[in-house]
């Protein structure tokens, strides 16, 4: 379980979310719904203990996040950042094992099973022609899901993943997607998605929705993904198309 | 260049320049007697050329070379900079200033030494003193500190250099340039090059992760803020050794590693002792030219790192991938 108590996130002087308690529970997969600026990207890194919330707790399977060692910790907790720098000096298949140095064992480069990790998660993301092309000459969408391969090599319990759909195309999106329902489903994980498409927040079980000026809202997808609260969350007319799992919500122009 | 062949090559190089070290000089010396006097040395003068003047001066300009070439890696992990080189941080200038004002006020080698040693360690910590703060490491504002401190330096060396009398101009000029011909301990230089290589190897799948940047470095289990400061110290007091031993040997430690990289050597695991020893090698060929080419007149071996160096990077630079 992935706790936050009475977790506060600022940016300087603004507070973006005040006294949030959450609990994620294996199995479960969630979006994280709101605007640009709306501390989306904050609550992450303050829940992935790479930024400190302005109060409150964050534990994982009970333990607070400063009992963990740092790669204990990214063994259990991964994160899937939004930016990162484009730069990379070696292969795909180079930046994908980065994922295992959390698991490292040997002293020196990397044993058995960090190259059959590494080499699973570069094939379920369709990965496996390009592995040995320089990181630095893939394109946008190829380098987002050497990312989430980075991070399925990685194999935490708990995935973080800021805007994991960016870049991809509508293929990808869904191969994505599906990988996360699998890791949920299958092998227990329990995913968090800052997502802004919400046809995808559909397919998720809880919703947090984020409003950036302190208040939040958390709840079962079905219940919280209604046209009025859309409004106003996103501050625009919204239409829903469907309903449950296929609900699509589109503004109304 | 190919995985395997890598190690082999630069092995095979590195003992070449220092045999090349042995081989040349003022005083005639035969291949034969260079085999003879490294393994059955009878006294005589052949073996106290070779003994006692040219391989002590060969190995610190080897261990020069390896500190500055294995510093410059540290610094461009660090700084995630390319154009970061072991004198960018002020340790060089904070060491010349400290050198020449001891030259100036007359002071012998031990005592010149002693002074650029404190300029060195005292540039370190002004810099890091300014720049460090503990979880949040700003290296923007730890670049600009050392190239700021590095510019007022060079301001008080050039009052140095025009203060001082005639007779030291040319003492001086050599240091900054950076010259060997009172390096020949280079004990210390050694253990210090063997620790930062044991040091850092180990470390070498940190500065892999470190390189994509703090917070991804951070997202992947490394301790950031440790790493940062341990390369800072390390490629500090790397830099310090080298300067003491030969001044400011300009160009080591921007050009090896990126010339390794330009031929594919990108992994810090292979990256960190391959500069070493390049940037070793490369030292003691360019000490022995400045040794032999104006013989008996000896050249500030500075000046040959960058002759030799600058077309190789170009040529590399030019290269279609």
């Amino acid at each position: 379980m992935l706790h936050a108590e009475h977790l506060t996130i600022a940016i300087g002087t603004r507070t973006l979310c005040r006294g949030l308690d959450l609990a994620v529970a294996p199995g479960e997969l969630w979006a994280v719904l709101g605007c640009n600026g709306s501390g989306k990207t904050t609550l992450l890194h303050a829940l992935a203990g790479l930024a400190p919330a302005q109060a409150g707790r964050v534990s994982v399977a009970g333990k607070p996040l400063a009992d963990y060692s740092r790669r204990s910790l990214r063994r259990t907790l991964g994160v899937l950042l939004q930016r990162e720098d484009q730069e990379f000096w070696g292969s795909l298949a180079d930046y994908v094992m980065l994922g295992r140095y959390p698991h490292a064992r040997a002293l020196f480069g990397w044993d058995a099973s960090d190259e059959e990790a590494a080499a699973r998660a570069i094939a379920a993301f369709d990965l496996g022609l390009l592995a040995a092309q320089s990181y630095g000459t893939l394109s946008g969408g190829e380098r987002q899901r050497a990312r989430l391969a980075q991070l399925w090599a990685q194999n935490p319990q708990f995935m973080l993943l800021d805007e994991p759909l960016q870049h991809l195309d509508l293929r990808h999106q869904l191969q994505t997607l599906e990988r996360v329902r699998a890791a949920t489903r299958d092998a227990g994980k329990a995913v968090m998605l800052v997502l802004h498409d919400l046809a995808f927040a559909s397919r998720c079980d809880r919703v947090l929705m984020l409003y950036g000026d302190g208040r939040h809202a958390a709840g079962a997808a079905a219940e919280l993904l209604q046209p009025e609260r859309l409004e106003d969350l996103y501050g625009c007319r919204v239409r829903a198309f469907g309903s449950g799992p296929d609900a699509h919500f589109l503004p109304v122009i | 260049m190919s995985r395997p062949l890598l190690f082999p090559v630069l092995l095979a190089v590195a003992a070449g320049s220092l045999f090349i070290a042995l081989l040349f000089g003022t005083f005639p010396i035969s291949v034969v007697q260079v085999f003879d006097s490294i393994l059955f040395p009878v006294p005589g003068i052949v073996e106290d050329v070779i003994w006692r003047l040219r391989l002590p001066r060969a190995l610190a300009a080897f261990a020069c070379g390896g500190l500055l070439a294995s510093a410059g890696v540290l610094l461009q992990v660090l700084l995630r900079n390319p154009l970061a080189d072991p004198y960018i941080l002020g340790v060089s200038g904070g060491a010349a200033l400290g050198a020449l004002s001891a030259l100036l006020l007359g002071a012998g080698l031990a005592f010149t030494n002693l002074a650029a040693l404190a300029g060195a360690l005292g540039a370190i910590a002004i810099v890091f003193a300014l720049s460090f703060r503990a979880g949040d490491w700003n290296l923007h504002r730890l670049l600009l500190t050392g190239v700021v401190l590095s510019a007022g330096f060079s301001a008080l060396i050039s009052l140095t250099l025009v203060l001082a009398p005639q007779a030291q101009l040319k003492g001086m000029l050599f240091w900054l340039m950076g010259d060997l011909s009172h390096a020949d301990h280079s004990g210390a230089a050694w253990l210090l090059l063997a620790l930062v290589l044991l040091v850092f190897t180990f470390w070498s799948g940190s500065l892999n992760a470190l390189a994509l940047g703090a917070l991804k470095a951070r997202a992947l289990g490394v301790a950031v803020s440790g790493l940062q400061a341990a390369l800072y110290f390390g490629a500090a007091l790397a830099t310090v050794a080298a300067v003491l031993l030969g001044g400011s040997i300009g160009f080591v430690g921007l050009m090896v590693p990126h010339a390794l990289r330009l031929t594919g050597v990108n992994d810090h695991r292979r990256l960190l002792p391959a500069s070493a020893l390049a940037g070793g090698s490369f030292v003691a060929l360019a000490d022995t030219f400045a040794r032999t080419v104006w013989a008996p007149q000896q050249l500030p071996v500075g000046v040959f790192t960058a002759l030799l160096g600058v077309p190789v990077l170009l040529f590399l630079l030019s290269r279609k991938p």
